[in-house]
């Protein structure tokens, strides 16, 4: 049985994945920090956009909301904050250029070759758009979240309220 | 579209970030590599959670999001302490404790 070609799909993961690694190392390569932070913005977009393709659609509007609506902002604050200087940083990677892209090299190396060996280019990986099933919806989230996953949910609560009193008082003018 | 691909790109952008976290020495800098591996491993979450059709990997892919929130606003607070201490937040000067 031929498996469907999905041709759409696959464009479209292609793009936003040509797109991604490009804004990935530009973020690690640019000697401009707002420019990085501006790149940064690119890769978490075409995250939320991957969710979208895998019809998981609660957590890529959280991505948008939370990463790029607040957690950019943050650095955004951070860079300003900080007095970063405007245009680029004559220093900003440090001598270990050639160890960390031997090692970034091995570590993708390995697992890429894992990933190969485990989960092949067959038909029987090909994500099933028949079923009735197939969007995830916030539905089933909070479902999940609120039934199952109450305690780890509860924990988190408790993590960000200790965060927060914890960013105030290291941030205080004291 | 099979589950290797979004692996892969995960794993690629996971070694991307691992680089940024070695290489960088402006702390924001570094922050922002760690972001990118957070979001690597929040790609494969959701991949695995969409093929398998188990609602559990969007559910934890929330968690880690949340988590990273609050590693960010403690982050950015320690190197802005950092900045008013010393007036650089160049990672290689914090040699306080060197021998």
């Amino acid at each position: 049985m031929l498996a469907e070609l999905m041709v759409a799909e696959n464009i479209a993961f292609y793009l936003i994945a040509v797109m991604m690694v490009g804004a990935a190392l530009r973020v690690v390569t640019t000697k401009n920090i707002v420019h990085a932070a501006l790149y940064l913005v690119l890769v978490l977009s075409g995250v939320a956009a991957l969710y979208i393709l895998l019809a998981a659609e609660f957590i890529a509007i959280t991505q948008v909301l939370v990463y790029i609506g607040a957690i950019v902002v943050l650095f955004l604050f951070g860079i300003m904050l900080t007095r970063a200087p405007v245009g680029e940083l004559e220093d900003s990677d440090n001598e270990q250029r050639i160890v960390g892209v031997s090692i970034a090299v091995l570590l993708g190396g390995v697992m890429c070759f894992v990933l190969w060996k485990a989960y092949r280019f067959t038909d029987a990986s090909q994500f099933d758009f028949s079923g009735p099933n197939v969007v995830q919806t916030t539905n089933q989230v909070a479902n999940s979240v609120f039934s199952t996953y109450l305690v780890p949910f509860e924990a988190i609560s408790v993590l960000l309220l200790a965060a927060l009193i914890g960013a105030v008082v290291l941030a205080r003018r004291d | 579209m099979y589950l290797n691909q979004f692996l892969m790109l995960a794993a690629a952008i996971f070694c991307i970030g691992v680089y940024g976290v070695l290489v960088r020495r402006n702390g924001i800098m570094v922050l922002m590599s760690v972001e990118l591996i957070l979001n690597a491993v929040n790609i494969n979450l959701v991949a695995f959670g969409a093929f398998r059709h188990d609602i559990t990997g969007q559910v934890f892919a929330l968690f880690v999001i949340a988590i990273a929130a609050a590693e960010v606003g403690v982050g950015l607070a320690l190197v802005m302490m950092l900045y008013r201490n010393s007036r650089s937040i160049d990672v290689d000067d914090i040699d306080l404790m060197k021998g």
